[in-house]
């Protein structure tokens, strides 16, 4: 009998997979490493791996469409005369004019306001369109301070102090030369077609003591009637919700690293800055040992999709969350409609992320004038409405499974944990065990 | 005795003594003056360091400041005429619109911090990130500046009538920078650059609304932006 050799099939690396040796090989061939839009792409500990136990013997739940559910959250009454009540605890974060179009800012306004939520700026300023649109507009103070000004600080409703964000912890950002349209320019006092960079630290402080006395300015400029936000990236929230509350904030915004940024290097947004299912207990944690826990409020954002994200994030003891790229998904963004388009720049519907780029076919990440004009801004602002409606819908459905009659009634005891990860992280049983790894036990 | 008179002169110049009273009730009174009032002046006595004091100034009153002031002193300020008869703590007029600050002593860092507009005259030394990312001011400092001024300047003017620190205008946009004395060191992508006329006439500008009269605008170096940084390029990566 001879001896055939079997075939044995080509093993590629799992370490040197298609994607990493395309990298090299795009990098060896550029000179420039990858920038692209949108958060973290890799696959991270997140809700979808938490369940809600739901009522049993030992709890009774409340009636779908009948009992009351109250989703309603107050911001800012810590030191704010005028604190900001909406709605629903789902809120928009903050996106700038230059890196969406003047239409798209318009829609989430639209939509934000028919909600009941507040919508934010970015960093580039307030336009007149985005203020006339939101009904509640929280306006970002950035280290760039681009479009920083007196009178807007004055028509703001809030004033989120940004000392990070959750794709890119520790960096600034910038916009590139092909998005700066003569009014995009304007309001950022550079001239038209250069680079312009975001700083990454804020230029007249640093450190919690002067951040304390920032925080004391700008509320004397307002006269004590806004509430005063800080957010930061998903790094050490334990330590930073903590030194953002003796600074004196009203909210504390803490964004994981799923949330998503205009532009940035894909090595910051993959390797820097923790999931958000691991910020949210520390920041809890620390607001507990200060006792300020619901008395300064925490907004959740990265990652956020659905009512039952939504749901979770607030069980774990946030006050309300944020969402920016489901919010552009709402307003059109990667959406199939335009795969032909998608096509011709070599992705597709669902992965477009070159939003630096200026190119987006769905007229939402661009100030192309022609594109722009393909987002109709109401019926898109229509869209995210509806969005929000569902998601506030989704999430009052599972805390009334849960005998809840508020949102926040939501506990860590209403879930349970899929995976040992979530589990360590949520601070939450894994499924079926009363084990929770790092509380105890082995 | 006219009682008349004094009164006349006592509203005419309102007194906030901050030992007897809040920071709070002199910035509240300078939000709520009305356009168009006679009642813009203002003093204020025993500032002690405050922070933010005359800060969102929004109409053009006048506040003498009597003694030394803390952080953020008049920031934000938008037509004020500010005067501080002492020295002044980090970011002094941080993000002015428009207006004039004059500091008669030294100013810490960040003075002038991404302003706007408006002038901001320093008669003493101004330490280091002197006009950081300036956005339009125009700031004279009479001493020395410390490093890191200007840096990422967008516009406006910086002019310093004696020496610059370290790294000055480091990643420059569109600001003009002159300086009288020496430069230990430029910052990246900021060069020396020809003095014209038209810059002769900017400087002879602004040292006249200074005040400054014993110094003729040729006696200062031009400094600005090279442009190589202005868009990304891979091998100027080692120039950061």
């Amino acid at each position: 009998m001879s001896y055939h050799n079997p075939y044995t099939p080509p093993r590629k690396s799992a370490t040197f997979d298609d994607y990493t040796l395309a990298e090299i090989r795009r990098a060896a061939a550029t000179g420039i490493y990858d920038i692209r839009g949108a958060g973290t792409k890799r696959k991270v500990p997140h809700f979808d791996d938490l369940l809600f136990l739901g009522a049993s013997i030992s709890r009774y739940p409340l009636e779908g469409y009948r009992e009351k559910c109250d989703t309603s959250v107050v911001l800012g009454a810590r030191h704010a005369k005028k604190p900001i009540v909406l709605k629903t605890p789902i809120t928009i974060a903050g996106m700038s004019f230059g890196a969406l179009s003047g239409n798209a800012k318009e829609a989430l306004g639209r939509g934000a306001s028919i909600a009941g939520t507040s919508t934010t700026t970015g960093d580039g300023g307030m336009t007149d369109e985005e203020r006339g649109h939101s009904q509640t507009l929280v306006y970002q103070y950035l280290p760039s301070r681009y479009g920083m000004n007196p009178k807007d600080l004055r028509r703001a409703d809030a004033i989120e102090i940004v000392v990070g964000q959750g794709a890119k912890p520790g960096g600034g950002g910038m916009l590139l030369g092909q998005k700066i349209s003569d009014r995009v320019a304007n309001m950022r006092n550079l001239p038209k077609g250069i680079d312009q960079r975001s700083a990454c630290r804020h230029p007249d402080w640093t450190g919690p003591d002067d951040l304390e006395i920032k925080i004391m300015e700008l509320r004397e400029i307002t006269d004590w009637e806004k509430p005063i936000y800080v957010k930061v990236g998903g790094a050490r929230p334990y330590y930073d919700t903590a030194l953002a509350v003796k600074a004196g904030a009203d909210v504390v915004v803490l964004d994981g690293m799923q949330g998503g940024t205009a532009a940035t290097q894909d090595v910051f947004i993959e390797n820097v800055g923790m999931p958000t299912l691991a910020c949210i207990r520390p920041a809890v944690q620390a607001l507990q040992d200060l006792g300020m826990h619901r008395k300064v409020q925490l907004i959740i954002s990265g990652g956020i999709r659905s009512g039952a994200d939504v749901a979770k994030a607030l069980a774990l003891g946030a006050d309300a969350v944020a969402i920016g790229t489901a919010a552009l998904v709402a307003i059109g963004d990667n959406d199939p409609h335009w795969e032909a388009e998608y096509q011709k720049l070599g992705t597709t519907a669902g992965a477009y992320d070159d939003w630096h780029e200026g190119k987006d076919p769905a007229g939402i990440t661009t100030q192309d004038p022609e594109l722009s004009k393909r987002l109709d801004p109401v019926a898109a602002g229509r869209r995210l409405a509806n969005y929000l409606k569902v998601m506030t819908l989704e999430a009052q459905t599972i805390a009334r499974a849960c005998g809840k009659n508020h949102l926040h009634n939501l506990e860590p005891e209403d879930l349970v944990a899929l995976t040992l990860e979530a589990s360590a992280m949520a601070q939450v049983p894994l499924a079926g065990t009363s084990w929770i790894p790092g509380k105890g036990g082995f | 005795m006219d009682l008349s008179v004094k009164r006349e002169s006592l509203e005419a110049m309102r007194v906030f003594d901050l030992a007897k009273m809040p920071l709070r009730d002199l910035n509240s009174a300078l939000h709520a003056i009305a356009p168009g009032t006679n009642d813009t002046r203002f003093e204020v006595v025993n500032p002690r360091g405050s922070h933010a004091v005359a800060v969102g100034i929004d109409q053009p009153v006048t506040v003498e400041v009597r003694g030394s002031v803390g952080y953020y002193c008049a920031g934000m300020n938008d037509g004020g005429t500010v005067t501080v008869h002492g020295s002044a703590g980090p970011g002094v007029a941080e993000n002015m619109m428009s207006g004039t600050v004059v500091i008669e002593g030294d100013a810490s860092q960040y003075a002038g911090a991404t302003g706007r507009g408006g002038l901001l005259v320093i008669k003493g030394n101004a330490a280091s990130r002197c006009g950081i990312s300036m956005k339009g001011i125009d700031i004279v400092v009479q001493g020395n500046i410390g490093h890191m001024s200007a840096f990422m300047g967008q516009s406006g003017h910086l002019v310093v009538l004696g020496n610059a620190g370290d790294a000055l205008g480091d990643s420059l946009y569109e600001a003009k920078l002159f300086v009288r004395g020496e430069v230990k060191s430029l910052g990246a992508d900021c060069i020396q650059k020809e003095l014209r006329p038209e810059h002769i006439e900017k400087l002879a500008d602004l040292l006249e609304k200074a005040g400054i009269t014993d110094v003729r605008p040729q006696e200062f170096k031009r400094y600005g932006s090279a442009r190589t940084l202005y868009n990304f390029n891979i091998d100027n990566a080692d120039a950061y």
